[in-house]
């Protein structure tokens, strides 16, 4: 079954590890220890706004937001094992 | 019957001139410069028919990725990739110093299908010789009604040879990776759609435009079904590369180098590959064979890791040598990669904390999926495997903090470094 969804994506050569982002958007932004952004989840329900601002606030303007269809039944894939 | 498609009636010191190839394989029929639709649509389904995947190392189909270049409006360019960017790859250059002609062929070809204006071959910087043999290739070809060919020579290094890396290079002449949204998307230099396909990818389709699809997968009476080249290394007497059938068991690939004594595992693909147990080495040598061990063929690399080194620190060296090799654009490879490496060192030096291969995996689920190329996925998925196939070693690591094999021997292919970026 085919689902639209939005997504953060982060441009990783542009982002310069500000971290502005994790907090204006903390629902689906993370950090890695170096303070990279880790997107987590879909762009949904309050996190909307705040995944909005982050994209328009983001100095590097490294964050954009994307449109999708994907297939529901099929997981994300993993090389872990 | 033999393995020899690619390498068929190749002379064992010399190139393949344009005359002897054609005595070998036969005339290339080609629809001239103009292009002809019903050509190409013909020649289009033997491509998607014959399932030929992109060998250098993605194995994507190629017929999907020619069909998706030439639906694009902006104008196409063909480019051959002979970077070779792993070292333990030889294959393409093997490959293009014995049957230089059969490259061209497939790039004319796959040119024509696209409508590319030109055709550029991308040969690293430091391999003189094989750019020198592909020269003289070219120069023999020039009374030929054929799209025109030119070589690039980008830095030999392991990035490099990135499609994107490709682009940007001929736009400003940085061999560094583009960050890509979505896929597909078009890879765009100079104004043009680029089809970037490997070498051995064009040759075999120098070989599709002769015989069809149909013997390309099944072979005949005298030649063997779908080939693919390997380069062997490590633990063996005999390295090299070698022409083999799709399906023939790891263990007789193998054994075509001459393994010497007990064999801890192998790696496939290349460094951004995965290792596997020996156990594979019963199973076939095909994407679904290798995949029954959690590996794949990637670019046709086989490297055997003899018993008597210790597969840990052999890990460690190969993290090490990738995390160098980050271009540095994308904090989580210029963080993450020299982090996952200390980390592996410091397991297989004793100097490890408890719970080292849990703390790696965690490394791992925050790095993947984070590069704008697949440089750190490539060596999450190595790192990952090593813990999953040297677990034994792994856990002696833990326990007794280190196993006695770690040493300054390798049977790694690790050329120096220098700092670029």
């Amino acid at each position: 079954m085919a689902k639209r969804i939005l997504t953060l994506i982060v441009d990783p050569i542009k982002c310069d590890a500000y971290g502005h982002c994790a907090e204006i958007a903390p629902e689906i932004i993370a950090l890695d220890p170096w303070g990279y952004p880790i997107i987590r989840g879909q762009v949904a329900g309050a996190a909307k706004a705040h995944a909005e601002m982050a994209v328009r606030q983001c100095p590097r303007q490294a964050l954009s937001i994307k449109a999708s269809n994907v297939d529901v039944d099929r997981p994300v894939g993993s090389t872990r094992r | 019957m033999n393995g020899y498609r690619l390498l068929e009636g190749v002379n064992p010191t010399s190139s393949l001139s344009l005359g002897e190839h054609i005595e070998v394989h036969g005339p290339l029929n080609l629809p001239g410069k103009r292009g002809n639709q019903a050509w190409a649509d013909a020649m289009l389904h033997e491509l998607e028919i014959s399932g030929l995947t992109g060998r250098g190392g993605g194995r994507f189909p190629t017929a999907t990725k020619v069909a998706y270049v030439a639906s694009q409006r902006r104008k196409g360019r063909m480019v051959v990739n002979l970077m070779e960017g792993e070292p333990a790859s030889q294959k393409d250059s093997v490959l293009a110093a014995f049957a230089p002609h059969l490259i061209l062929d497939g790039a004319q070809v796959l040119a024509a299908l696209i409508g590319a204006d030109r055709i550029v071959i991308c040969i690293a910087d430091d391999n003189d010789r094989i750019a020198q043999l592909m020269e003289r290739a070219i120069a023999d070809r020039r009374g030929l009604d054929e799209r025109p060919m030119e070589i690039e020579r980008p830095h030999g290094r392991y990035v490099a040879s990135e499609e994107t890396a490709l682009a940007h290079f001929f736009d400003e002449g940085a061999s560094l990776p583009r960050f890509r949204p979505s896929r597909p998307s078009p890879v765009i230099a100079k104004g043009r759609v680029l089809l970037v396909d490997n070498a051995e990818t064009c040759a075999n389709v120098g070989l599709i435009a002769r015989h069809g699809g149909q013997w390309w997968s099944s072979g005949d009476a005298t030649h063997s079904p779908e080939s693919t080249l390997v380069t062997i290394s490590g633990a063996v007497d005999a390295p090299g590369v070698f022409e083999v059938a799709l399906g023939t068991s790891l263990g007789d690939i193998v054994a075509l180098a001459r393994p010497r004594g007990g064999i801890a595992g192998i790696l496939l693909g290349g460094y951004g590959g995965t290792w596997v147990s020996p156990s594979a080495l019963d199973s076939p040598y095909s994407p679904s064979g290798m995949a029954a061990h959690g590996g794949n063929l990637g670019a046709g690399i086989v490297v055997v890791l003899g018993a008597d080194v210790c597969p840990i620190a052999e890990t460690a060296r190969i993290a090490r040598w990738m995390a160098n090799e980050s271009a540095g654009q994308c904090g989580p490879c210029l963080f993450g990669l020299p982090r996952m490496a200390g980390q592996i060192e410091a397991l297989a030096t004793g100097r490890h904390s408890a719970n080292a291969d849990r703390s790696l995996l965690d490394l791992t689920d925050i790095l993947e999926g984070r590069g704008a190329c697949a440089h750190p996925d490539g060596v999450i998925r190595m790192v990952r495997s090593a813990l999953h196939v040297f677990a034994d070693d792994v856990a002696t690591h833990q326990h007794q903090k280190t196993c006695g094999r770690v040493g300054a021997k390798t049977y790694l292919t690790l050329p120096p470094q220098e700092e670029l970026f």
